[in-house]
């Protein structure tokens, strides 16, 4: 197989293109799909200082050295989740990313340890409260990465979610017709009052695989185990399929979610009326001020449960 | 050739020449979920793999 571009050897085929890619063609693709992301969708622009969630995964780690590489100011937020090995080897492999690339950009890395704030890990954490364990994670990281991106005063947050991210999201939300949370699956979501960072997923245009080999190629490394937790999810599952139906037809997964994205941008309520929906039932956590739309946060509510946090 | 695999950790031998896309059948494992990476390069469905190669098939599918 050789490269559609330069006709040397390709490294990957990408059936969804009709197309094949050497190696510098195929990072000249990767980077010009996420710069078409951030400028349809209005992401951020080059003055803007952008905070990435990274959790040492392919994903998130790619999103990062192609922020930096395209020339945007990106640091990064890593949040320990204190499950044993997982942890250490993910908490590794960003430190030294960190040191390895993003430092010669002149970029940081927060380090947030759950463990330190919370005194427990997030398993225990989860036990305490009788909640599942995803659903206590996801609680503290979407807290975390808001409070540092609102304490920092970064202008967005980023996160690594890809194509096969959202289309496995929207094919859960429609096979339960959860029709409350299509909105939320936008690239792009307004900073919705004061006090919610704007966030922006600038990796939706490119699927799981090529951001695996974009950090193969690069040499960006990454952790290949998954969490423990993630075993059997419903994500995985749906995942499955759909690369299924891509295998035997390509372009499935884009063709459902640019489809959707599309149908919603023409009857979406525009950012300012989501701003201003929010606006009417959210107000400050009366223990940490971070905006709710009860009297205390759920992250607040959850430590006081647990019974654990340090003070 | 020595083939590998993640999800579990394991290593399985299957014998050569063999084109990666029949390799990948043979395990009956989806294309689009993994990448087949020899030595240190990644390789394309057509390439051929010959018994003595240092296979890696990588799934590239995450949960979270
Ligand atoms: S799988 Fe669950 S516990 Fe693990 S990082 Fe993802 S949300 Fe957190
Ligand atoms: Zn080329
Ligand atoms: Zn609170």
């Amino acid at each position: 197989m050789n490269c559609t571009k330069c006709k040397t050897k390709a490294v990957i085929g990408l059936p969804r293109h009709n197309a094949a890619f050497c190696k510098n063609c195929f990072n000249g693709f990767v980077h010009d799909q996420v710069a078409r992301a951030i400028k349809s969708e209005w992401m951020f622009g080059k003055e803007d200082r952008i905070l990435v969630a990274v959790s040492g995964g392919k994903d998130s780690l790619a999103l990062w050295d192609i922020l930096l590489k395209l020339g945007y100011r990106a640091d990064a937020l890593y949040v320990n989740l204190g499950i044993g090995a997982y942890s250490e080897q993910s908490h590794a492999k960003v430190t030294k990313f960190a040191e390895a690339v993003a430092a010669s950009h002149g970029a940081m890395l927060h380090l947030h340890t759950v463990e330190q704030e919370a005194g427990a890990g997030i398993k225990e954490l989860a036990q305490l409260i009788h909640r599942p364990t995803c659903s206590t994670c996801g609680t503290i990281k979407r807290y975390q990465f808001n409070r540092v991106a609102i304490e920092q005063q970064y202008d967005v947050m980023a996160t690594g979610h890809n194509l096969d991210d959202e289309a496995a999201r929207l094919l859960g939300n429609v096979l339960h017709w959860q029709e409350e949370y299509l909105d939320k699956q936008s690239p792009s979501l307004p900073a919705s009052v004061e006090g919610f960072a704007k966030k922006v997923k600038p990796l939706y245009r490119l699927s799981e695989r090529e951001l695996a080999a974009y950090a193969v190629l690069n040499r960006i490394d990454y952790i290949v185990e998954e969490c423990p937790m993630a075993k059997g999810s419903k994500m995985l599952q749906y995942k499955e399929v759909l690369n299924r139906l891509e295998t035997e037809s390509p372009g499935t997964k884009q063709t459902f979610y640019w489809g959707f994205l599309d149908k919603q941008s023409k009857k979406q309520p525009t950012a300012t009326t989501m701003a201003e929906k929010d606006r009417a039932v959210l107000h400050p956590c009366t223990s940490c001020s971070q905006p709710t739309t009860a009297e205390v946060c759920s992250y607040c509510k959850m430590m006081a449960r647990a019974g654990t946090a340090k003070s | 050739m020595q083939i590998q695999l993640s999800h579990p950790a394991r290593t399985v031998e299957v014998k050569g020449p063999k084109k990666v896309k029949d390799l990948l059948r043979e395990l009956n494992l989806v294309v689009e979920a993994h990448l087949v990476i020899k030595g240190d390069d990644l390789v394309t469905e057509d390439e051929m793999l010959y018994d003595g190669d240092q296979i890696e098939i990588r799934p590239v599918i995450s949960g979270g």
